[in-house]
C-alpha cells in the first residue's frame, strides 16, 4: 500500500506547488483553491465521460483552473478588495459552477470509463499492481516540477517573485502588477485544478465537495517541507514541497490506519490538519527562539572570555 | 522635461480631514536640470513626487513629462521615464531574492517575457557594476542580508541601470548613517553626471541641498516659496538659506496675525 501513499502524495504535491506559488511566492492568501481543485476534477471527469481524450481532460482541467485564478485576480485588481476576500468570493461561486459542470449532480463516477490510470496500467504493460500508477504520476509530477523550476528562472518568473516581495519595485520598473497577479494566480490555480483532474481519475469519481479544506492541507505540506531544509533556490523549494506533500499524505494514511486504535475517525482529520499547521507554526517560532538563545549563550561565553583575559 | 500646470491635490475632500496638500502649483524643469527640494515636514514635497510619479491622481491640473501629457497615465507607465528612490531602503529592492535576480529584473523596464536572461556573461557585467559599491562577490546573496546603506546603493545602481530620463530622490540618504549617506550621495552625483540625468532631490540636509545640482526650490504649505538657480544658487550658504526661510515665514506670520486681528 506504500505505493498508494506515493501516488496520492504526488498528485497532492502538484496542488501544493500551486499553493506555494500563491501563498509563498506571490504572498497572496488565495482561497480560490478550495473551489478550483473540484473544478479541475469536474472538468476532467466530464471531458472523459463525454468521450474526450485523457490528455485533453488534463489540459482542460488546467485551463479551467487558470480561468478561476484569473477571476480572483481580476476581482482583486479591479475592485481593490483584499486577495483573501476575492478568493473566498470566487471559491463560493465555483461551488455552483462545479455542480453545473457535473450536470447538477453532486458526483459523477468513472466506472468502466477509460481514464488516465486505467490507460497507465495497459501502457506500462511490463509492470504490475500499483506500479504503473506510480510511474505515470511520477512522470507528470516531474514534468510539472521542471517546467515550474524553469518558469521561475525566466525574466517573467523572477518578476512574479519580486512582486511577492515588493510591489513598488515592480511598478518602478514599468510593469503592471495587475497583469503579473493574473498570470501568477492563474498559474497557481491551473496547477491546483490539474491536480484535481488527476485526483478524480485516481479515485474514479469527481465530487463537488472535493476541494474543501485543501488550502489548509496544502499549507501543512508546505510547512512540513520547510522543516526539511532551507534554501532560496526554486528547484530545491519545489523539491521540498513535493517531499512535504508526500510526508503529509503518509501521516494521514497512518493516522487513518492506526488512529482507530485511539478512537479517531476520518471525520477528525480536518481538525488534526489544522492542529498540524498550528504545531508547525509553533515549532518554527520556537526554533527561532532556540537559535537566538544559542546566539545569546555564545555571546555570553565570548564576553566571559574577554573579562577573564582582562582580569589576567 | 517636466512641466506642472496649475496642479492641486486635496486629500479627503468633503470630510473634516480635508487637506490642501498642493495648492495651484506651477513648475517646470529643463532637460539636464538637477534640482534640490527643501521644506519643512508637511510642506508637500513627497506629495509633489507622488503626483509626478502617478502614485495617486491629481485633483486638478496637468502634468507634462518629456513633452507627453501624463496626467492620467498610470504610475507603472510613467516609470519608463521616471526612476524613483525612496527614503525607505526596503522599497527599492526585493528582499527575498538574490542580488543577481534583482539586477536582472531591473535591467530593462517593462513587462518581462519567458526568456532566461541571466547568464554568466550578464553576471560578469553585474560584477563590474557592483564593484564601486563593494558587492561584487555577493551576487547570490539575498538582498535582505544587506545593510540599509548597501541596499540603497544597490537601489541606486538598479534605477540607473533601467535607464530613466529623470530620477526623483525622496530623502534617499535620510535613513543612513553619515558615512553611508555620503557614499550614496557621491554615487548619486556620479551617476547623474555619467548618464546626463535630469534629477530632483528632496533633502533636509541644507548643506547637501546647496551642494547638489544647479537649482534649489523651497516648499511650504503646498507652494513653492523660493526658486533659485544659476548664480543665485551658487552664492547660497546654509546661513543665507535659513535666513531666507525665516524671513518668508515671518512675513506670513505677520500677515496671518493681521488677518486674525482685523
Amino acid at each position: 500500500m506504500i505505493e498508494g501513499i506515493f501516488v496520492d502524495g504526488m498528485i497532492f504535491s502538484i496542488m501544493v506547488i500551486g499553493i506555494l506559488i500563491s501563498f509563498r511566492i506571490l504572498d497572496f492568501a488565495d482561497l480560490t483553491c478550495d473551489g478550483s481543485f473540484a473544478t479541475g476534477a469536474a472538468v476532467a471527469v466530464m471531458c472523459i465521460v463525454n468521450g474526450g481524450s485523457i490528455f485533453l481532460s488534463l489540459i482542460l482541467a488546467f485551463l479551467a483552473g487558470v480561468a478561476a485564478g484569473a477571476v480572483t485576480a481580476v476581482i482583486h485588481n479591479k475592485f481593490k478588495i483584499p486577495g483573501l476576500l476575492a478568493g473566498i468570493l470566487t471559491m463560493t461561486m465555483l461551488y455552483s459552477i462545479n455542480l453545473r459542470i457535473l450536470g447538477n449532480k453532486a458526483n459523477v463516477n468513472l466506472l468502466g470509463v477509460k481514464n488516465f490510470y486505467s490507460e497507465a496500467s495497459t501502457s506500462f504493460g511490463v509492470l504490475s499492481g500499483p506500479w504503473p500508477a506510480f510511474f505515470s504520476t511520477l512522470i507528470i509530477l516531474l514534468v510539472v516540477k521542471i517546467l515550474i523550476d524553469v518558469f521561475f528562472r525566466t525574466d517573467l518568473g523572477l518578476a512574479i517573485g519580486a512582486l511577492g516581495s515588493n510591489e513598488q519595485m515592480i511598478i518602478s520598473y514599468g510593469m503592471n502588477p495587475s497583469t503579473l497577479k493574473i498570470i501568477g494566480i492563474g498559474l497557481s490555480n491551473g496547477l491546483i485544478a490539474l491536480s484535481g483532474g488527476l485526483f478524480s481519475q485516481y479515485q474514479g469519481f469527481a465530487d463537488a465537495n472535493l476541494g474543501t479544506g485543501m488550502v489548509v492541507q496544502g499549507l501543512a505540506a508546505i510547512m512540513i517541507g520547510e522543516f526539511l531544509f532551507s534554501s532560496n533556490r526554486i528547484s530545491l523549494i519545489t523539491l521540498r514541497v513535493i517531499l512535504g506533500g508526500i510526508i503529509y499524505k503518509a501521516l494521514m494514511f497512518y493516522g487513518r490506519k492506526y488512529g482507530g486504535n485511539i478512537g479517531l475517525t476520518a471525520n477528525d482529520f480536518k481538525f488534526l490538519t489544522g492542529v498540524l499547521v498550528i504545531i508547525s507554526l509553533a515549532i518554527a517560532k520556537s526554533r527561532d527562539a532556540v537559535s537566538s538563545s544559542g546566539a545569546r549563550k555564545k555571546a555570553m561565553a565570548r564576553s566571559k572570555i574577554r573579562k577573564e583575559q582582562e582580569a589576567l | 522635461m517636466l512641466k506642472l500646470k496649475d496642479i492641486s491635490k486635496v486629500f479627503y475632500p468633503g470630510t473634516v480631514n480635508e487637506k490642501m496638500a498642493i495648492d495651484d502649483l506651477n513648475f517646470s524643469i529643463k532637460k539636464g536640470d538637477v534640482v534640490s527640494v527643501v521644506g519643512s515636514n508637511g510642506s508637500g514635497k513627497t506629495t509633489l513626487f507622488n503626483l509626478i510619479s502617478g502614485t495617486f491622481p491629481l485633483t486638478s491640473g496637468q502634468i507634462i513629462l518629456d513633452s507627453t501629457e501624463v496626467t492620467n497615465i498610470p504610475e507603472y507607465k510613467r516609470a519608463f521615464t521616471i526612476g524613483r528612490i525612496f527614503q525607505d531602503p526596503t522599497l527599492g529592492t526585493a528582499a527575498n531574492m538574490s542580488i543577481e535576480d534583482n539586477l536582472i529584473t531591473a535591467s530593462k523596464k517593462g513587462m518581462k517575457g519567458l526568456k532566461i536572461s541571466l547568464n554568466n556573461e550578464r553576471r560578469e557585467e553585474f560584477k563590474k557594476l557592483l564593484l564601486p559599491i563593494g558587492l561584487q562577490d555577493r551576487l547570490k546573496d539575498n538582498v535582505g542580508l544587506l545593510s540599509g546603506g548597501q541596499r540603497q546603493a544597490l537601489t541606486l545602481l538598479m534605477t540607473v541601470m533601467s535607464k530613466p530620463k529623470m530620477i526623483l530622490l525622496d530623502e534617499h540618504t535620510a535613513a543612513l548613517d553619515p558615512r553611508n549617506a555620503q557614499i550614496v550621495m557621491e554615487l548619486t552625483k556620479k551617476y547623474i553626471i555619467e548618464n546626463k540625468l535630469t534629477a530632483m532631490m528632496v533633502t533636509h540636509n541644507m548643506k547637501s541641498a546647496i551642494e547638489f545640482g544647479n537649482r534649489l526650490i523651497m516648499m511650504d504649505e503646498g507652494e513653492i516659496i523660493l526658486d533659485l538657480s544659476g548664480k543665485e544658487k551658487q552664492a547660497l550658504t546654509v546661513e543665507k538659506l535659513v535666513k531666507l526661510f525665516k524671513n518668508i515665514k515671518k512675513k506670513e506670520f505677520a500677515s496671518d496675525e493681521g488677518l486674525l486681528n482685523a
